[in-house]
């Protein structure tokens, strides 16, 4: 087994929630001096006093909770888990952006991240000095840089701009000259953050190439996505975050079955706060072109509910705003299964009254999409979404709903010759007896 | 196993009190460089004037001076030329504020960056304070080309050996800027109000010290407070050095000298348990 190295040892992290201090140094002072003299603190909450409770003892909240895991040199290690789940804190741990409540972490060679591309670059100063001042910030000497100056030119194809101020650089320069930078560090351990990420779907692509690469060369990735397909083609290995505890550590497919049957089976509707916070793709930050709002799943009355039976039909209505016209928008719906393999793709053009109604005029819409009783077999099955604008811009929401189908009739047969698949639609079956007609 | 190799890095949860690792503040020098340069670049791009921007603040605040408390309020200014006597001092003083005032906001304007990414922080106050030293040498040219007119037009003036101590009186005042500053940056990720206190305390440390008035006026009985700042033996030794006037002590300046390491280093401890956490109270 090759060397371990990172080592993290019960590490915790607390957050206080709420209003840190008293806000000014006058209270903090006062209330010091009086729990110096032992008298009562003047700015204490009255029901504080009242409930018994401490000051410090209340509106705490532990991001994560006695971790520790190891990780060895070469892996590619998936950290997974829900928005919240604490794999952001850890991150920022590992990066030492900040520093845990308890515990150690032991690293042996140089981290850096993707989450820091473009950290530090003023619009001002031209390409090369930004080039050498960004390298510096990630950890780079100046002749490390000098002898990959030419190789991070070429890569980000901006040979001609070099010298010009990068405020006059277009997005897309500015990006590739950023990501250039990051991709020549050459660290030891390489830390990716999809949810951090912000940037075009080949940005993306460019980063989790970017990580295989470096895993073959030995080194080690530690790897943050929410995308399942993406965490099982890279990782040997993962661990499952839940509410800052670590509930799984050890095999790639186990972790992310685990992870995808965890309780959203209830959700049957998904609000524009929830859909703008987990959204990627390529998204315009500023000038927003469409967005979801609102997606429901019922049946076919309208009732909003998370299991169906196979025989019933399944209603998604999906409220989107268009912001401009949009002559090209297209709806996309991926199901999956509990392992987070594709199963099935719909999109609306496959429908040919949804071409008719093209181009979009500025507006909120609501498109639904009806599914077929007879399709699904017994299971757990997950939906993801995509609302596309042309090449513009594609929000895609990677954790939609998780809902169970009960097939029915149940088909009264022997477990152990059949084995369960999520697509199981209602074929036609004849028998006829041929042997009467041989007679 | 080998795997009790050593480690490149261990992130604990808590650390002592005094804990900056200037090794590896060195390490990273090569950043400090390209921050002066970030910074000085940024300020002078797209400006017509560029550097003159730091000559006719200091030039129009001596002027104003030497009309109000020479000319209205006669404060005496030991028998020098008053412009020349107001200049020393607001050059002078103008490099310890800007160190100061620049530096203490550090944590709050770098949040972004230092969000993002780790490398020792105490590498943006430093940069910060020597990026202030370019300004100052403007000021400072300016100053010459004046003080060589009353040089050369026999104003009683009479430059001495203690010219020697200014690089020194320099090095004092990046130190005594860079230690309030970050003092007080780090006060600010938790007292948000400190940054106005600021504000005004700078205005009443000024006049606390001997600058539109020399150290000979004031009353013997406040001798001793006046010398409690570090900026009174400062600034009178750099008039004293140029002018040959004023009445500088030896006690002062070792006073002065133990407050600024004291200050420093208040500044140093305090910087250096805020900078592991204040990611999350910011």
């Amino acid at each position: 087994m090759s060397e371990i190295v990172i080592k993290v040892e019960n590490i915790s992290k607390l957050y206080r929630l709420g209003i840190i201090s008293h806000n000014t140094l006058y209270q903090d002072i006062q209330s010091k001096w009086a729990r110096i003299r032992g008298a009562e603190d003047p700015n204490t909450q009255i029901d504080q006093l009242n409930s018994g409770l401490k000051n410090n003892e209340c509106e705490c909240f532990w991001a994560l909770k006695n971790i520790s895991f190891d990780v060895r040199k070469g892996e590619i290690l998936g950290i997974i888990g829900r928005n919240g789940a604490g794999k952001s804190t850890l991150l920022k741990i590992l990066s030492r952006v900040t520093a845990p409540t308890e515990g150690k972490i032991k690293i042996k060679g140089r981290i850096a991240s993707l989450l820091e591309v473009g950290t530090g670059f003023h619009p001002e100063l031209t390409g090369r000095e930004n080039v050498f001042l960004n390298g510096a910030i990630l950890g780079m000497t100046k002749q490390e840089i000098n002898e990959k100056f030419d190789d991070i030119v070429a890569f980000a194809e901006v040979e001609k701009f070099i010298d010009t101020p990068v405020k006059r650089y277009s997005s897309g320069m500015y990006v590739r000259l950023a990501f250039a930078v990051a991709a020549h560090l050459e660290p030891e351990i390489l830390i990716v953050d999809e949810v951090l990420a912000v940037g075009d779907a080949r940005f993306q692509k460019k980063c989790i190439g970017k990580m295989g690469e470096v895993a073959g060369e030995g080194r080690t990735v530690l790897f943050v996505s929410h995308n399942m397909n993406a965490v099982k083609n890279l990782c040997g290995k993962v661990i499952l975050l839940e509410a800052g505890n670590l509930v799984y550590e050890g095999d790639t497919h186990k972790g992310i079955a685990q992870y995808v049957n965890e309780d959203r089976i209830e959700t049957t509707t998904l609000d524009e706060e929830y859909l703008n916070s987990i959204m990627t793709g390529l998204i315009l930050e500023r000038n927003p072109t469409i967005r979801f709002q609102q997606i429901t799943i019922s049946d076919m009355n309208g009732n909003e509910r998370a299991t169906f039976r196979s025989d019933e039909e399944i209603k998604i209505t999906m409220r989107y705003r268009c912001y401009t016209k949009v002559t090209n928008l297209r709806l996309l719906i991926t199901v999956l299964d509990s392992e987070g393999n594709r199963i099935m793709n719909t999109l609306n053009y496959d429908d040919e009254s949804e071409l008719v109604s093209m181009p979009r005029e500025p507006g909120t819409y609501e498109t639904i999409c009806r599914f077929q009783k007879n399709i699904f077999g017994e299971g757990h099955i997950f939906f993801t979404f995509g609302l596309i604008n042309g090449d513009l811009e594609h929000v895609t929401i990677q954790k939609g709903f998780h809902i169970k189908i009960s097939f029915y009739p149940y088909s009264s047969c022997n477990e152990k010759l059949f084995e369960f698949v999520n697509i199981r639609p209602l074929m036609s079956w004849r028998t006829k007896n041929s042997l009467r007609e041989i007679v | 196993m080998k795997e009790e190799t050593e480690w490149t890095m261990e992130i604990h949860s808590r650390s002592g009190w005094f804990n900056i690792d200037l090794a590896e503040l060195w390490r990273y020098r090569d950043l400090i460089v390209l921050f002066v340069r970030r910074e000085f670049v940024a300020v002078y791009k797209q400006t017509i004037l560029g550097p003159a921007w730091f000559l006719l603040p200091p030039l129009f605040t001596a002027i104003v001076f030497a009309i109000i408390f020479g000319s209205i309020a006669r404060i005496p200014t030991d028998g020098q030329p008053p412009v020349l006597f107001y200049l020393a001092g607001i050059i002078a003083w103008t490099y310890f504020s800007n160190c100061m005032t620049a530096t203490s906001n550090t944590f709050i304007a770098n949040s972004g960056i230092f969000g993002k990414v780790y490398f020792p922080r105490l590498v943006i106050p430093v940069s910060i304070v020597i990026v202030n030293i370019f300004s100052f040498l403007i000021q400072f040219g300016l100053f010459l080309i004046i003080y060589l007119y009353y040089l050369i037009s026999g104003a009683p003036i009479s430059p001495n050996i203690w010219l020697c101590l200014v690089p020194f009186l320099l090095i004092q005042m990046a130190a005594l800027g860079l230690g309030m500053g970050i003092l007080v940056s780090s006060l600010t990720t938790r007292y948000r109000d400190l940054t106005f206190a600021l504000g005004c305390g700078i205005q009443l440390w000024m006049y606390a010290t001997p600058i539109v008035y020399p150290l000979s006026q004031v009353p013997h009985q406040w001798i001793w407070l006046i010398s409690l700042n570090p900026m009174t033996a400062v600034v009178e030794s750099f008039r004293f050095a140029f002018l040959g006037s004023g009445m500088i002590q030896s006690w002062q300046i070792v006073l002065s000298l133990i407050i600024t390491a004291f200050i420093l280093f208040l500044g140093i401890l305090f910087f250096s348990k805020v900078e592991r956490s204040f990611m999350d109270t910011v």
